[in-house]
């Protein structure tokens, strides 16, 4: 495995939100991370993502402590779609998704033909080629997420970490996203995404992690995790799980 | 528009770099300028010894104000911030009015040095009051503050040590007047930090979108802070320990280039470097030309743009 944590605890000042977690994320696969708010989820994310320092424990990228390999070479390997982001001032959608390529150019950030034709191709992909020479403070929310997840995917890495990807977007723009999540994964990228829509999380994804007050409480297929007890546990829901009629994945009806 | 926009500045910069050499006092003719730079011309005094060291300060001291500015908007990611909002410009200041005051007859080229002792005292402060991860507008009022603060011990020094109040007063009020070619001469070691300050010019685009999108992207967020932060200051104290404290251009060059250029560092930071000379040169040029023979200092014309511009903006700030 290439991604994983080892007895990781991290939190803010001196609190652990995340206790002791033992975690592989399974390579190949679109991993959802569900919980109820505050179980951290992010927190977890964070730290595989090298945002947050461990306070115990460690998070290994390919057997090494992730703390100890370069930053750039890192960034090639890794890379964080976050929860919220600021709003940048006098910048253009093009050169926002263009800053995805800086873990490969040069000091002066550089683009070369070969960057160029992956923004494109990014932009193509998450559908905001025509939104190209706009300033990205001038978007609607949605489009914005659409913009920041093209710099995320023009970073072109292996492993994709998504914090709440389908924030602010509609409910077409949230399919698409699982499409292209699935796309992406079968062109080999692994994905690991927090989600609160648990349906959509067991209908797009091959494996869930579920927390709770810090801690990992299962995980697994969706058929084997997304359970009427685990629901009840977990998120405090009287629920049934049927199946959903198109995709065939479990579906939970809230009662 | 980036790209038209630094050939404008570029012609608007040397237009006003002849006007400072042609206007003043006495008008000198565009053609009598160059004889001017000769030894035994008519001029020679008037152009060479006074108006050419001058105008070049100017325009070095704004464009370096306006890049300490840019570093520092660009790491704390608030249009509110810069050296002399956040009370570093004062910390300089008052450290040099300590220092004249009571050492009056120590050596003037050290200057530089005591008055960059000031302003990373201030940046410490500022550091220890509002901590890493306060909110844009406390470092802001915090800052204001703080410069009030070292303002009123400044006046109160030179209530006790009246000898040296001309001097200092003068100087206080961000001022090129007097200034030549020895002044000149003290500021250029300091404009080694510029190549740095470009140099920083990716990462502080990564910043600019969150220390999480940044640190993913390969950028030691801390490291970057921290860096840009000591250049920001090393260029504010080298300038106000030339000039004196000119307000409000470190706020309003930067921002106004944003306007102008957009927010890329590669073409924001040339780009603000060139909108603050033009600031200061205009600045000096209307402080020679609007009552002579007196002069106003050039840093009351920029705090006459700058302040109302500070709080343009402190009100649109939500």
């Amino acid at each position: 495995m290439s991604l994983s944590t080892h007895n990781l605890s991290v939190g803010y000042h001196d609190k652990a939100i995340v206790k002791q977690v033992d975690l592989s994320i399974p390579e190949g696969k679109i991993i959802a991370l569900l919980g109820p708010n505050g179980c951290g989820k992010s927190t977890l994310l964070k730290a595989m993502a090298r945002i947050l320092s461990p306070m115990e424990g460690q998070v290994h990228w390919q057997g090494k402590n992730l703390h100890g390999i370069s930053s750039k070479k890192l960034a090639q390997q890794l890379a964080l779609l976050p929860q919220t982001q600021p709003i940048p001032e006098g910048i253009k959608v093009k050169d926002l998704v263009a800053y995805g390529r800086s873990p490969y150019t040069g000091f002066w950030g550089r683009i070369n033909r070969d960057d160029q034709v992956i923004i494109d191709n990014v932009m193509t992909e998450t559908g905001i080629i025509e939104l190209a020479d706009q300033l990205v403070s001038e978007l609607s929310g949605g489009q914005r997420q659409r913009v920041w997840l093209a710099m995320t995917l023009a970073q072109d890495t292996p492993y994709l970490l998504l914090d709440e990807p389908t924030t602010y977007m509609d409910l077409s723009h949230q399919v698409e996203l699982m499409h292209l999540l699935r796309k992406l994964n079968l062109q080999g990228k692994t994905i690991v995404t927090v989600l609160h829509d648990i349906n959509q999380a067991a209908r797009y994804c091959d494996y869930l992690i579920v927390m709770k007050q810090g801690e990992i409480v299962t995980q697994g297929m969706p058929e084997s995790v997304l359970t009427e007890t685990m629901l009840k546990d977990v998120f405090s829901l009287n629920a049934q799980i049927h199946q959903d009629p198109i995709a065939q994945t479990p579906m939970c009806v809230v009662e | 528009m980036a790209t038209r926009s630094l050939p404008i500045l570029l012609l608007t910069l040397l237009g006003l770099l002849l006007a400072n050499l042609m206007f003043g006092a006495v008008s000198i003719p565009f053609k009598q300028i160059l004889d001017g730079l000769q030894i035994g011309s008519e001029h020679y005094f008037t152009v060479h010894e006074y108006r050419l060291p001058r105008t070049i300060l100017a325009m070095l001291v704004g464009a370096m104000m306006a890049l300490a500015g840019a570093l520092v908007q660009g790491v704390i990611r608030n249009p509110l911030a810069s050296p002399d909002v956040l009370g570093v410009s004062h910390g300089a200041g008052l450290a040099a009015v300590f220092y004249m005051s009571f050492f009056p007859n120590a050596d003037i080229s050290w200057l530089p040095a005591v008055a960059l002792v000031g302003s990373l005292m201030a940046a410490l402060m500022l550091w220890w009051l509002c901590g890493q991860h306060s909110s844009t507008i406390k470092m802001a009022i915090t800052g204001v503050a703080l410069a009030a603060l070292y303002a009123s011990c400044i006046d109160f020094l030179m209530l006790v040590k009246p000898l040296e109040i001309n001097n200092a007063l003068l100087w206080l009020t961000g001022s090129l007047w007097g200034r030549g070619w020895n002044q000149l001469s003290m500021l250029l070691p300091w404009l080694l930090l510029m190549p740095f300050a470009l140099w920083l010019a990716k990462p502080l685009n990564l910043i600019h979108l969150g220390d999480d999108s940044a640190i993913s992207l390969g950028i030691k967020a801390n490291k970057l802070r921290l860096a840009s932060l000591a250049i920001a200051v090393g260029l504010t104290a080298s300038c106000v320990a030339i000039c004196g404290p000119i307000g409000f251009l470190g706020l309003v060059a930067p921002h106004l280039t944003r306007k102008l250029v957009g927010g890329r560092h590669q073409i924001l930071l040339p780009s603000t470097m060139l909108v603050g000379a033009i600031l200061l040169l205009l600045a000096d040029l209307a402080a020679r030309t609007i009552d002579p023979p007196i002069e106003l200092p050039a840093g009351i014309m920029t705090a006459i743009i700058g302040a109302p511009y500070f709080l343009w903006l402190l009100l649109r700030t939500k």
